[in-house]
């Protein structure tokens, strides 16, 4: 069992002051095995805060980062599954499921990560899984109204993932999950 | 033994433990005394002949302990004993050895007092009779402490301070057994206890023995006896003498009764009914006043343990505090700006109080003095304790709710929004400058009104504020302000119907107008990326509010500052990303404004610098004549034309390659725009068939077979997942699957 935290557009201090109590409390270091986070941080002390929850932090570029040297896209394997992360705004038009899937199938990974829309979504087609943390901070976004704050936890077990979306609405953090299976184990030799 | 007891050479510490061991040999002397049956001699007798001891000093140890025994058998009335006693200690003078036998009659008569309740009382004595008593030996004892003084050359005064120091419990030990005594009341203490013992404090003027015993005092007894005696008390203080640390002993007198205060509820009206704040801070006022010598430090510690004292007692009488708080300031109008450090630390502890005790910064807003105070620190510790400020308010998640409470606020914390004057911005460091900004960023979203014009109000407010910061502020502070603003936007676009009737001030139109100039401020920086995002993110509320022209002078105003500022390739690449993605979103747009900026963007993609993201923004801007809505565009042709330019580009990219390197590269930009075929072909694109995907897989496969080919596992996996993708669709049968068969494989 691995825990992958995803979250990301927390717009901190931009749109937001900082993450919600609620949330804060929940994220307490040492339970998390990876944090993938999609970007729009925005400051360093954002990146410090994550850092202590977890050393192993991955982070791609999102427009309004202070640290323009993040990567654009990234990918990383953990355990049975290739995982790829990028911000979004690239991939035009935005929140479009079928561009990100193209993404996807570039990338070569079974799960996708991305942002922007600060809207949740866990999607499902025929190359594999595209997650949309939403944003963690519930910032202004021009694409989504009535932004509510979320983020997402991976648990990776073998060929299975089951994701879990935490959502803070009218002040109550409400829990979903979805599960998701590979058929076949990731192959390691290259191509 | 007791000769030894005789000698003037030992330290006060040797000649202590010489005591001791007479006083237990005393002890078995006494019990030899009592049992009459052993040595035959009444009690009376005997304290007759114990007189004729050859000197002076064994001659009262002996008395002393005769005396013990003479009032336990209760032969003679104790009172009388006693009187006797004390009255005789008197031969002796020399302060060390007076001292002692002294504290010896005291330690014997402890048990023997004729208190409330004691075996003792009756004719044979009375509590006054125990109090005049202890009060006639205390009073001695400390005559003979203060003596011990005056001896000596002044080159030895410091030693002789240590060891005077060291005795100063014989002395205090006298008001600790007054405290005791059950028969003191309030009414006894107020009468005659107090008055007696401030008299001697006052009248042996010496700072030691005063500072000592006025906190004695104030220890000893219990705090209630404080209370209804604090005039009495207070008003020994201006009469003693100058070099007594006298602000200390207030500052624990006031933790005391702050501490009282704190122990039940049930007490303050006592408080309220004494008028201690009103005695305590004369007192202070007096003390300050009398003491002009004394450093800002002393004063300010006073203030502070005044204002630790207000807030526990009366914490709801917030003119209490700002009068504190003034008492304050007055004492430093002297000094310009503060440079000694503890008394710094100490304004910091007199500001943080009422943000600790409130855990509500309006409440702070509104002491009108706070602010003054505040004046006075130096620019350092004033941007210190402007961050407290916000962290109070960071950390109770407070929100400031009207434009006055905001200006206040914004007053308080000037030493962060902008320069101040004699401070020297270049000598910050970097990080904490940046701290500093978050800071301010943060807490702008921290100023929330629900009503619109009150919203509207703060938003000018911060903005007055924030424009006087400079261009090493503004990107920071103004993203925060443009969001903030946005929101005011969307909420105005939510609510249903116009405002009918009057002027009314917030209305999306005329946050736009101020949004215009906020960006426009960021010209001064110059910050022309983030001014790009900021514009687009305004073009597209404008759209959602309906508003084609503002939206269009917003994405002028982007495309203005793409051409004109942003030279670096990547920012121009990113800047590309935002302005086709904000674009393809916009459905607010006539044919021609669409038209003339959907050219634009193209025409920007066309000329990036490098190939690669050239090919991939012209492609991107094949969306943006396909808009998936029910009446959003969809030019097929266009998009067609787009993927074609696309695909030139990529041809073109492969044959530098070939020329510059020897090899051509990855076919990853051929894959990227069969995809996009693929996308258009499944979203019903007419001019996009079958034939022409399947002659663009073919291009691929030559590409890669070719003798230039570099081979790459990347593209190879990413054209075999496009082609599982077409599979799959295939295999979806239905319309798709029917579509799919149209490319041959």
């Amino acid at each position: 069992m691995v825990l992958v935290l995803a979250l990301g557009d927390l717009h901190i201090p931009h749109r937001a002051a900082d993450l919600p109590p609620k949330f804060k409390s929940m994220l307490v270091p040492g339970k998390i095995q990876h944090i993938i986070c999609t970007g729009n941080l925005c400051i360093k002390e954002v990146q410090d805060y994550l850092k202590s929850l977890c050393p192993d932090l991955h982070i791609a570029r999102g427009e309004y980062d202070e640290e323009t040297r993040y990567p654009e896209t990234k990918t990383l394997t953990i355990g049975q599954f290739k995982l790829g992360l990028c911000h979004g705004h690239q991939v035009i038009p935005w929140g479009d499921l079928d561009s990100l899937a193209m993404l996807q199938r570039q990338l070569d990974v079974d799960i996708l990560v991305t942002g922007h829309t600060h809207q949740f979504t866990a999607y499902k087609h025929e190359g594999g899984v595209v997650i949309n943390p939403g944003s963690a901070t519930g910032a202004y976004s021009s694409i989504t109204y009535d932004v509510n704050p979320s983020f997402v936890l991976m648990d990776i077990d073998g060929l299975r993932v089951v994701v879990y979306v935490y959502e803070l609405i009218d002040g109550e953090v409400k829990v979903d999950k979805i599960d998701f299976k590979k058929t076949t184990a990731t192959t390691h030799s290259a191509h | 033994m007791l000769s030894e007891l005789r000698t003037s050479k030992l330290s006060p510490h040797k000649y202590y433990d010489l005591y001791m061991r007479a006083f237990d040999e005393l002890r078995k002397l006494e019990i030899f005394f009592k049992d009459e049956g052993k040595h035959g001699v009444s009690v009376v007798d005997l304290y007759e002949l114990v007189q004729h001891a050859g000197n002076i000093l064994p001659r009262l140890y002996l008395l002393c302990t005769v005396g013990s025994v003479y009032i336990k058998s209760k032969e003679a009335p104790a009172k009388e004993v006693l009187k006797d006693l004390v009255e005789m200690c008197h031969a002796v003078q020399h302060p060390l050895r007076g001292l002692f036998v002294r504290s010896y009659l005291a330690q014997i008569s402890r048990d023997k007092l004729p208190d409330i309740g004691s075996e003792y009382e009756g004719d044979d004595g009375t509590v006054m009779d125990a109090v005049e008593f202890v009060l006639q030996n205390f009073t001695e004892m400390n005559k003979l402490w203060v003596r011990m003084q005056h001896q000596g050359p002044g080159r030895v005064r410091e030693k002789q301070e240590k060891e005077r120091n060291e005795l100063r419990d014989l002395v205090g030990k006298n008001l600790h057994v007054l405290s005791q005594i059950e028969g003191v009341d309030l009414e006894m203490y107020k009468e005659t206890v107090l008055p007696r013992v401030l008299e001697q404090v006052v009248n042996c003027k010496d700072d030691l023995s005063q500072y000592y015993l006025m906190d004695c005092i104030i220890q000893v007894f219990p705090d209630e006896y404080h209370l209804q005696t604090l005039e009495t008390l207070l008003g020994a203080c201006p009469q003693l003498q100058p070099t007594v640390d006298i602000k200390t002993v207030l500052s624990r007198l006031m933790d005391r009764l702050s501490n009282y205060a704190a122990s039940s509820a049930d007490v303050l009206p006592e408080f309220l009914q004494v008028e201690a704040f009103g005695k305590l801070s004369n007192a202070i006022g007096k003390v300050i006043e009398t003491q002009v010598d004394m450093p800002a430090v002393g004063a300010i510690t006073l203030y502070v343990s005044l204002l630790t004292f207000t807030l526990r007692v009366h914490p709801d009488r917030l003119d209490y505090v700002d009068l504190v708080l003034g008492a304050c300031v007055k004492k430093l109008s002297n000094i310009p700006k503060l440079d000694d450090s503890r008394a710094t630390k100490q304004v910091v502890a007199l500001l943080s109080a009422p943000l600790e005790k409130y855990n509500d910064i309006v409440t702070a807003l509104t002491l009108s003095n706070y602010p003054r105070v505040m004046d006075h620190l130096d620019n350092g510790t004033n941007k210190v304790m402007a961050m407290v400020i916000i962290q109070s308010i960071m950390k109770n998640n407070t929100c400031i709710s009207t434009a006055d409470k905001v200006e206040v606020l914004f007053e308080l914390i000037k030493g962060l929004i902008k320069d101040m004057d004699g401070s020297d911005v270049d000598e910050l460091d970097e990080d904490d400058f940046k701290d500093e900004q978050n800071s301010v960023a943060r807490l702008i979203h921290m100023l929330y009104n629900n009503e619109p014009e009150e919203m509207l109000k703060i938003i000018c407010t911060v903005r007055k504020h924030t424009m006087a910061g400079g261009p090493k502020r503004l990107p920071f502070t103004v993203p925060s302000l443009v969001f903030s603003a946005l929101r005011l936007v969307r909420q105005l676009q939510g609510q249903e119907g116009d405002i009918v009737g009057e002027e009314v001030p917030a209305t999306p139109k005329k946050i736009f107008q101020l949004l215009t100039q906020i960006i426009e401020d960021l010209s001064t920086v110059p910050s022309p990326e983030l001014a790009l995002r900021l514009s687009l993110q305004c073009a597209e509320a404008a759209n959602d509010g309906d508003l084609e022209h503002v939206a269009y002078e917003f994405f002028t105003q982007a495309f203005v500052l793409y051409e004109e500022e942003i030279a670096d390739s990547k920012a121009q690449v990113t800047a590309i990303h935002l302005i086709v993605g904000t674009l393809q979103r916009m459905n607010v747009f006539g044919v021609e404004n669409r038209d003339t900026l959907t050219h634009k963007a193209t025409g920007y993609s066309a000329r990036l610098l490098k190939k690669p993201d050239q090919c991939r923004a012209v492609y991107a801007c094949s969306h943006l004549f396909w808009v998936d809505d029910q009446d959003g565009v969809k030019d097929g042709e266009r998009v067609l034309l787009c993927l074609k330019r696309a695909l030139r580009i990529a041809n073109a990219a492969q044959q530098m390659a070939n020329v510059a390197r020897g090899s051509s590269g990855p076919v990853t930009l051929f894959v990227e725009i069969l995809n996009k075929y693929l996308y258009f072909f499944e979203k019903g694109n007419q001019q996009i068939t079958g034939a022409a995907i399947q002659g663009l897989i073919e291009l691929i496969n030559t590409e890669k077979q070719s003798d230039s080919a570099t081979p790459d596992s990347a593209s190879d996996a990413f054209l075999a997942s496009t082609m599982r993708y077409i599979q799959f669709q295939r295999q979806k049968g239905g319309i798709m699957g029917e579509k799919f068969e149209s490319i041959k494989l």
